[in-house]
């Protein structure tokens, strides 16, 4: 076996261990410790997790694509309430009031489109201005959340549409709907790195910016359709989210950042930039929402999940950071 | 003769305060390889930069065969058919080196999709010719530095190049991969492609460049027809100026052997290095930039594991493994980039010149600041550093005040040995010659004082010993009284005295 053959296995591989990992404990401690009799690894249970992984997960997609570009966004959980309120108010408006419910596609678009442009906005900035990424997003992290409770004030944004309801409530071949866009978000993101110019030369910028320069990469529009992406995608997951509950509180989508940040490092994807798919970043959705389901059913405190996820963030970080030591020849800092 | 495919016109490139480039004009024949020369920091690289779009000349006109053009950016430059074959790899180590090769252009099918299909034949016939033994799918991270050298080189066949430049090719190759790359510049020669070759190493200059053109402190030197003229003749080129070769053979007495170094090595950065130095006496490495010196240093300094060797301090064996158990020893580095390893610059001078010891600097559980003031006004007034005052921010100094600080930080701590690295970068005439005399003034103090330069003015000048040292290798180790340019600069080429050959 070459040198570095196990370590790459074991780094490729590991996000998938870990969720065998999960399944075999809570599936073992639940018989000891739930309060119920469901076993863990119901099918019933799985398709609700697949669908409870959904709102993290289709915003984790964008995130994997902007931090194998070598940015962050952080200002995805207060663009995932915009996009919400957008979607619940303009149902309400008087000009659509004629469309019936033809007022549905028109409201997903307009929150898509807000969604999509708040991105495009930090991608803009962030290429014209040079400022860092993550100060950038975390202006406008405050400042998206300012013009949610500007719109109103502490009140909730509610609007039930059964229509709408019944379309998210649906399932389709056994999978709920908001399942299949996790899935769909996820094909395209992963044709969209692994199979096009755009995608490869996002990997490109990350990995190596001056090569990128050098080669005649414009690194610029590149980072701006990742951010515009992104901003689509937490938009994407507020309006399949939205369509089901009806009522968005201004609070709702924070710490979102946080929790989709920690399933794209959990699945692989280097915080630095240049490496990591989209497929490691399902697992890394999948493993935190199979941890938060499984801690609760064996009758865990839901504070818990938070102090354990915490602690498996930095263990995996410390294990990835010693299997990717060059040696010693490295300089020590 | 033909049209030149390449030409320069009088280029000239100012960054505030500096004249990076003065007047460079030169011309590049279709089949010709065209070396280009200079020391380092002579602007050869601006110069580059300058031809590939990243920089645009303040004057001067570019011409790709008969059409003056400007240029744009990278792209713009490989459109027109210049390429470049950049010396620090310019390589994304996750990607393929399908991917890298056609980095910027990877071909399209419909909706952006990448054609893999062409990319990959394109891919393989290109690295058919280079004769290279991985295929378009390897993830270049995987390669050995001399095949991520080849992916490098294969970039130059993927376009209809009508001038290709290569940057120092052969500083990481083996000989035979060195056969394949002058096979390679053989054939793009033969198909009337114009070559600039910029090397440092004179034997392949005379092996395969038809004319040399050669830089210095950013103007043009001239050109000559590699035939006729000798290594003798281009090195006085490059070095040009009435050089100050005055030496400095020690006035007084050296002391005992303060630093002894037996077979150190560290993986690939450098081998089986040993060398001494005594109280008392300078002794200066010499040789290009990646020839190990900086590493030895931080070696010494604690800051990376040796493989191999041993380190003897007054004859005793010691391990240091960080920089404050290198401190505690009796051992300081003056680094090579002063801003940014040697000086908080937002800090003021007083600050920074006790940085290292304010842990023993406290009355109570504040800061004795009187303290701290007598170490620096004993320090201003021993190095002569002008300076307003204490209170004056270290970025706000000359260059040349910087350094002193820097010295004078490491002296304060009382060391025995003291390695400065670059001493003079940077800094203006006035300062180097006070710097340097500075050094030989604390080595006739006692201390044992190591100076690495790739200045060979600078090494000449303040050392009493001079060690040359090639690719990891100390090559040959000079007496003040011994050591002439043209054998120094043989040595750190890595071509031993006389025989021409590679060591």
């Amino acid at each position: 076996m070459q040198p570095g053959t196990l370590s790459k296995a074991l780094k490729s591989g590991a996000i998938w261990g870990f969720i065998v990992l999960e399944l075999l404990f809570f599936s073992i401690a639940g018989e000891f410790l739930s309060i119920t009799d469901q076993a863990f690894m119901d099918v019933d249970n799985m398709l609700l997790l697949l669908k409870q992984s959904a709102p993290i997960g289709i915003i984790a997609m964008g995130m994997t694509i902007v931090m194998v570009n070598g940015n962050i966004d952080l200002s995805v959980g207060a663009t995932f309430a915009i996009a919400a309120i957008v979607l619940l108010d303009s149902m309400t408006w008087p000009i659509f009031a004629g469309l019936g419910d033809w007022v549905i596609p028109v409201a997903w678009l307009l929150a898509l489109a807000a969604g999509t442009l708040l991105g495009a906005l930090n991608g803009l900035i962030v290429w014209k201005t040079g400022v860092d990424a993550f100060i950038v997003t975390l202006g406008s992290m405050l400042g998206f959340r300012g013009i949610v409770f500007m719109f109103n004030g502490e009140n909730p944004t509610s609007h039930l549409n059964w229509t709408l309801v019944d379309f998210a409530e649906a399932e389709f071949l056994g999978l709920a709907t908001a399942t299949w866009f996790l899935l769909g978000a996820t094909l395209v993101i992963w044709l969209l790195m692994t199979r096009t110019v755009h995608g490869r030369n996002a990997y490109a910028i990350g990995d190596n910016r001056e090569a990128a320069v050098n080669a005649g990469i414009r690194v610029g529009p590149h980072m701006m359709i990742n951010f515009a992406i992104i901003g689509f995608l937490a938009a994407l997951s507020a309006v399949v989210f939205y369509s089901e509950s009806g009522s968005v509180n201004p609070n709702d989508g924070q710490l979102y950042e946080l929790w989709v940040i920690t399933a794209v490092v959990l699945g692989g994807t280097k915080i630095t930039g240049g490496a990591g798919s989209v497929i490691g970043t399902f697992g890394g959705v999948i493993a935190i929402q199979l941890l938060r389901k499984g801690l609760g059913y064996i009758g865990a405190d839901t504070s818990t999940v938070n102090l354990v996820i915490g602690l498996i963030l930095i263990a995996v970080l410390f294990l990835d950071k010693q299997l990717n030591v060059k040696g010693k020849e490295e300089l020590r800092v | 003769m033909s049209d030149p495919v390449l030409r320069l016109e009088n280029i000239v490139k100012t960054f505030p305060g500096v004249r990076a480039l003065d007047g460079v004009s030169f011309e590049v024949l279709p089949g010709e390889v065209h070396a280009l020369m200079g020391e380092n920091g002579a602007g050869k690289s601006t110069l580059m930069k300058v031809l590939g779009g990243i920089h645009q000349p303040t004057e001067g006109a570019i011409f790709v065969e008969d059409a003056q053009v400007v240029m744009s950016g990278p792209l713009e430059a490989k459109a027109k058919g210049i390429v470049f074959i950049h010396q620090e790899l310019s390589l994304a180590e996750e990607l393929s080196v399908a991917e890298n090769i056609y980095l910027g252009e990877l071909p399209r099918k419909r909706f952006g999709f990448v054609d893999w299909a062409t990319l990959a034949e394109r891919t393989n016939s290109i690295l058919k010719k280079l004769n290279v033994g991985f295929d378009a799918r390897t993830r270049v991270g995987d390669l050995s530095i001399a095949n991520q050298q080849m992916v490098e080189i294969a970039r130059a066949l993927t376009v209809d190049a009508k001038a290709v430049i290569f940057d120092e090719p052969t500083a990481s190759l083996t000989d035979a991969e060195k056969v394949v790359l002058f096979d390679v510049i053989a054939d793009l020669k033969a198909s009337g492609v114009g070559i600039i070759y910029i090397s440092h190493r004179m034997e392949e200059i005379f092996k395969i460049t038809d004319r040399i053109s050669i830089l210095r402190d950013g103007q043009y030197q001239g050109t000559v027809n590699t035939a006729e003229t000798t290594e003798e003749a281009v090195t006085q080129m490059m070095i040009g100026r009435k050089l100050d070769l005055s030496r400095n053979p020690s006035s007084h007495e050296l002391g005992e052997v303060s630093l002894k170094v037996r077979g150190l090595s560290c993986g690939r950065l450098y081998q089986d290095v040993d060398f001494e130095i005594r109280r008392g006496e300078v002794v200066g490495f010499y040789g290009l930039v990646g020839a190990g010196r900086t590493e030895i240093a931080e070696t010494l300094f604690g800051l990376r594991t040796p493989s191999a060797g041993q380190i003897l301090l007054n004859g005793e064996e010691v391990r240091i493994t960080s920089p404050s158990d290198a401190i505690a020893r009796g051992i300081s580095l003056v680094p090579e980039d002063r801003k940014g390893q040697g000086l908080v610059l937002g800090m003021n001078c007083r600050d920074n010149m006790t940085l290292p010891q304010v842990d023993d600097l406290t009355a109570g559980p504040f800061m004795a600041e009187g303290a701290e003031v007598a170490i620096f006004d004993q320090y201003r007034d021993r190095l002569d550093i002008r300076t307003p005052g204490w209170k004056q921010k270290v970025g706000n100094l000359s260059g040349g005040n910087q350094q002193k600080i820097v010295i004078g930080k490491w002296l304060s701590m009382h060391p025995e040995v003291l390695i400065v690295d670059e001493p003079t970068r940077g800094i203006d005439v006035g300062s180097k010659s006070e710097i340097h005399k500075l050094l030989r003034a604390l080595a006739a103090q006692g201390y044992a004082v190591m100076v690495i330069s790739s200045e060979m003015p600078e090494v000449l000048h303040v050392s009493d010993r001079i060690v040359a040292m090639y690719s990891g290798r100390i090559m040959r180790t000079f007496t003040s009284e011994e050591v002439t340019e043209d054998s120094l600069i043989q040595a750190i080429s890595g071509l031993a005295p006389g025989t021409g050959e590679v060591a």
